[in-house]
C-alpha cells in the first residue's frame, strides 16, 4: 500500500523533478534556495508529511526543470538526506540520494564579515567538518572560522 | 626529507613537527652567529598593510644581520591599497621586485589566498584575527631553550583565551608535543571549544580555573595574556575582573624555579613591573628570539639554510 501511494505522489508530474525526504524545517529553505517562486512550470509542495526517516519531512515536485550539480549540492547542504528523482513521460529516470561534496566553492558567503573573501574578489571555499558532537560545519580555508548550517547563506 | 624551500607559511598548521623542529634548530644557530651575511644577493618585501612596529622592526632586523635588502611600507596609507589596488595586483606586483614576501594585512585569511596568487613564497605577519605564525615559534623557541625540551610541558595560559589568536596557535603547535594545558580566564573569555578540540584530538588533557594563584606552583610556562575591555559584552563584567589576571613578584615565590613567564608583548598592566628583576621573567628575551626564528624562516625559504 504504502509504495504505491509514493509512487502516486512521484508519478503525479509528467516532467521533471522531485525533491523528496527534505528535512520538513528546511523545506522552506529548500525552495527559496532554488528560486521556486519564480518559475514559470507547475510546482508542488508538501512539508510535515510522515516519515519513517525522518519524523516530519517535506516534498517538492517541480515540472520541466532538471537540477545542475551545484545546485544539487546547495540541496544537500540543507537537507544532506533527501532523495532526488527526475522523471520524464511520467517514468523515474534516475533516483538517487542528494551527495555532499567534500569541498564547496564559490555558492556560499563566509560568515565572517572580515574575511578576505568578503573583501576582494575572492572565491569562496570550505571543507566540511564535523564537530565534537558530530555536527556538520564549514571550515572557511581562507580565515579558517567555522560556520553552522544555520549561519549559510548562498551567493 | 624536510624541505622548507620555496613554501609559504601561513598558518602554523601549514609545518609538521620535525619541520617546526627544523626552524627551531636553525634559529638556535643564528643565536650563536647572528650576523651570517648570507642573504647579500637577495631582496625581501615587506607589506604592512597595517601598522606593526614591533612585527616589522623584528623582520626588518632578522633581514639586516643577514646582510640582505628590504622595499615594502609600513601601513596601508603611503600605498596604492589606498588609491584602491586590489591584494592580488599589488601582491604579483611586488613578487616582481623581490624574492619573498612579508605581509601584514587586516583581513582575515589575505594572507591564504597571498600564497595562492604569489609566484614567491609568503610568510604571514598576521592576517586580522586569524594567524601569526612567526609569533608562535618564537614562542616555541622561547620555551624548548628556557625548558630544555617541547615535550611533556605544563603551560598555563591567562588571560584573553577567547580571541587571544597567539594562544589558539600555541595551543595547536604545543599538542603535538604532549603538553598539558592550564587554562586561566574569566568565564566570558574562555577558550573556544574548537581549539580545546585540538588538545582532544591529540589524546592531550586541559584543565581551566578563573584563579590564577592556583596554577603557579606546578607550571613550567605562563603565558600571560592582555585583557581588552572592547572584548567584553557588559563593561561592569569587566571592571570586576581586569584585575584579577596581573602578575605580581610576590605570587612567584610559590613557583618552580625553572618556570618562565612569557608575553606575546606589548604589556598594559597584566604583569606588573616588579616582575621584570626576577630571573624568571623571559618576555623580553622572548622578543629577541624572534628575531633568530625569523632569520631562521628566511633562510630555510630561500634555500639558504636547512
Ligand atoms: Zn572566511
Amino acid at each position: 500500500m504504502k509504495n504505491k501511494r509514493t509512487e502516486l505522489k512521484v508519478s503525479a508530474i509528467r516532467s521533471g523533478t522531485v525533491i523528496d525526504h527534505i528535512p520538513a524545517e528546511n523545506t522552506f529553505r529548500v525552495f527559496a534556495m532554488l528560486n521556486l517562486e519564480n518559475s514559470a512550470d507547475h510546482v508542488y509542495f508538501g512539508t510535515n508529511l510522515e516519515s519513517r526517516k525522518l519524523g516530519k519531512k517535506g516534498i517538492i515536485k517541480i515540472s520541466n526543470i532538471f537540477f545542475k550539480p551545484e545546485e544539487i549540492s546547495k540541496i544537500a547542504l540543507v537537507a544532506p538526506n533527501a532523495t532526488l528523482i527526475e522523471i520524464k513521460d511520467y517514468e523515474i529516470v534516475k533516483k538517487e540520494q542528494v551527495l555532499l561534496p567534500g569541498e564547496i566553492q564559490k555558492i556560499v558567503k563566509c560568515v565572517n564579515p572580515k574575511c578576505v573573501t568578503n573583501n576582494q574578489n575572492v572565491p569562496t571555499y570550505f571543507k566540511i567538518i564535523y564537530d565534537h558532537h558530530g555536527t556538520m560545519k564549514l571550515a572557511c580555508r581562507y580565515c579558517e572560522k567555522t560556520m553552522s548550517m544555520d549561519d549559510i547563506e548562498f551567493i | 626529507m624536510i624541505n622548507l624551500k620555496n613554501r609559504s607559511l601561513v598558518s602554523i598548521t601549514d609545518y609538521s613537527k620535525e619541520e617546526i623542529l627544523k626552524v627551531l634548530d636553525i634559529a638556535e644557530n643564528f643565536e650563536k652567529d647572528q650576523r651570517q651575511k648570507i642573504l647579500t644577493n637577495h631582496v625581501i618585501a615587506s607589506l604592512f598593510f597595517e601598522p606593526s612596529t614591533r612585527t616589522r622592526l623584528s623582520f626588518e632586523s632578522a633581514v639586516q644581520y643577514l646582510g640582505g635588502s628590504i622595499i615594502g611600507f609600513a601601513s596601508a596609507g603611503t600605498s596604492s591599497v589606498k588609491k584602491g589596488e586590489s591584494l592580488k595586483d599589488t601582491i604579483l606586483t611586488v613578487s616582481n621586485y623581490s624574492d619573498l614576501i612579508v605581509m601584514r594585512n587586516p583581513l582575515d585569511g589575505s594572507a591564504r589566498y597571498a600564497s595562492e596568487v604569489s609566484p614567491i613564497p609568503i610568510i604571514n605577519a598576521g592576517d586580522g584575527a586569524n594567524q601569526h605564525p612567526t609569533q608562535c615559534l618564537l614562542d616555541l623557541y622561547s620555551i624548548r631553550k628556557t625548558q630544555g625540551t617541547l615535550e611533556d610541558i605544563h603551560i598555563a595560559l591567562v588571560g584573553d583565551l577567547k580571541y587571544g589568536r597567539t594562544v589558539h596557535s600555541l595551543v595547536q603547535a604545543l599538542s603535538l608535543f604532549n603538553a598539558t594545558f592550564h587554562l586561566v580566564s574569566p568565564e566570558s573569555l574562555k577558550l573556544p571549544s574548537s581549539v580545546k578540540k585540538w588538545i582532544k584530538d591529540a589524546g592531550l588533557e586541559y584543565y581551566q580555573y578563573t584563579e590564577l594563584s592556583d596554577v603557579i606552583p606546578f607550571a613550567d610556562i605562563i603565558y600571560m595574556t592582555r585583557i581588552q575591555g572592547e572584548r567584553f559584552p557588559d563593561p561592569i563584567e569587566y571592571e570586576k575582573v581586569k584585575n584579577s589576571y596581573i602578575l605580581e613578584n610576590s605570587m612567584l615565590e610559590k613557583s618552580k624555579e625553572s618556570m618562565r613567564v612569557l608575553h606575546p608583548l606589548p604589556r598594559v598592566n597584566e604583569i606588573s613591573e616588579d616582575v621584570d628583576d626576577n630571573p624568571r621573567a623571559y618576555y623580553f628575551q622572548q622578543a629577541k628570539n624572534g628575531v633568530y626564528v625569523r632569520q631562521a624562516l628566511i633562510t630555510a625559504i630561500l634555500g639558504l639554510k636547512g
